[in-house]
């Protein structure tokens, strides 16, 4: 049974999740008309990126970890900077009155 | 003998069934948020597509990983999400719908990027080595140590990153006058 490739667990499997996740990511970024919707579609980016360096770091180079170390800190960095952009959209709500992109057509100096 | 279950031969049978399921929770939960109208049931999908892939950490023997994931990402990050959505939300049911034609194209452009790394994938012979997952794999001293000898500088410059972060977003989102447009 393991040796159909289907059944046999290997890289390529995980690759190609990471590859659908990241299209979905970048599907959410271009169709969503919310701000927030835009931000959960970069978070999808960077699990994609994140699911694809451990599978390589697992199956091409089990003797370190230096995918899992990456790892970590895209989990570090997609906080941050969801952290940050959240300050953002609300200083936009405030001054539009919208959190839809469409309405933020003016930058403020 | 199968790549993913060296470790413990008790479940090998059962990890392309675990497999199969965490793909289809996370990657259906990631088209979900796509085609999705209520920013609410947006942040549900996600955290199902954040569960689905501290799945796919436990399974690749990453646990420190897997458990760093659901307490930050989904107790952190999708939290603070959640509370964007809160704050910036007049109207619990509001939908903003984008024009069919952009979901299209937004769709389109997606399948070619899936498409392109699963034939790039799919089309490429990777050398995928042998050997097994030593024991002290994701030991905490491992991972412990190698933040403070390897991986020191990045682990400052993640401190330092995340104090500014905390001026910064706490700046931007003080309260002031309210200036709304009419």
């Amino acid at each position: 049974m393991y040796e159909n490739p289907v059944f046999n667990i290997g890289l390529t499997h995980f690759l190609i999740v990471s590859a659908l996740l990241a299209a979905a990511g970048v599907a959410t970024i271009l169709t969503k008309r919310n701000a927030i919707g835009i931000l959960i579609g970069v978070e999808l980016v960077l699990n994609a990126a994140a699911i694809n360096l451990v599978a390589f770091n697992r199956y091409a180079w089990s003797q370190k970890i230096d995918g899992q170390m990456f790892a970590i800190f895209i989990v570090v960095l997609a906080a941050a900077e969801a952290a940050v952009a959240l300050a953002i959209f609300l200083n936009y709500y405030n001054i539009f009155s919208s959190i839809d992109v469409e309405k933020w057509d003016e930058l403020r100096g | 003998m199968p790549l993913l279950a060296q470790q413990s031969d008790v479940f090998a049978p059962a990890a392309p069934f675990l497999f199969y399921a965490l793909a289809a929770l996370t990657v259906l939960s990631a088209w979900s948020i796509v085609f999705s109208q209520s920013i609410v049931r947006m942040s549900v999908y996600l955290l199902m597509t954040l569960g689905g892939a501290a799945g796919f950490y436990f399974m690749l023997s990453a646990e420190f990983l897997g458990a760093i994931q659901l307490i930050v990402y989904v107790g952190g990050t999708l939290i603070l999400i959640i509370f964007g959505i809160m704050l910036t939300s007049k109207n619990p049911f509001m939908q903003l719908r984008p024009a069919t034609w952009e979901v299209f194209v937004g769709v389109f452009l997606g399948a070619v990027i899936a498409g392109g790394l699963i034939l790039s994938v799919a089309k490429t012979a990777i050398d995928v080595s042998r050997a097994p997952v030593p024991t002290d794999y994701t030991r905490i001293q491992t991972i412990g140590h190698a933040l403070l000898t390897k991986y020191l500088v990045p682990f400052e410059v993640a401190g330092v990153l995340l104090l500014v972060v905390m001026i910064g977003a706490a700046f931007l989102a003080r309260k002031r006058a309210v200036s709304g447009r009419s």
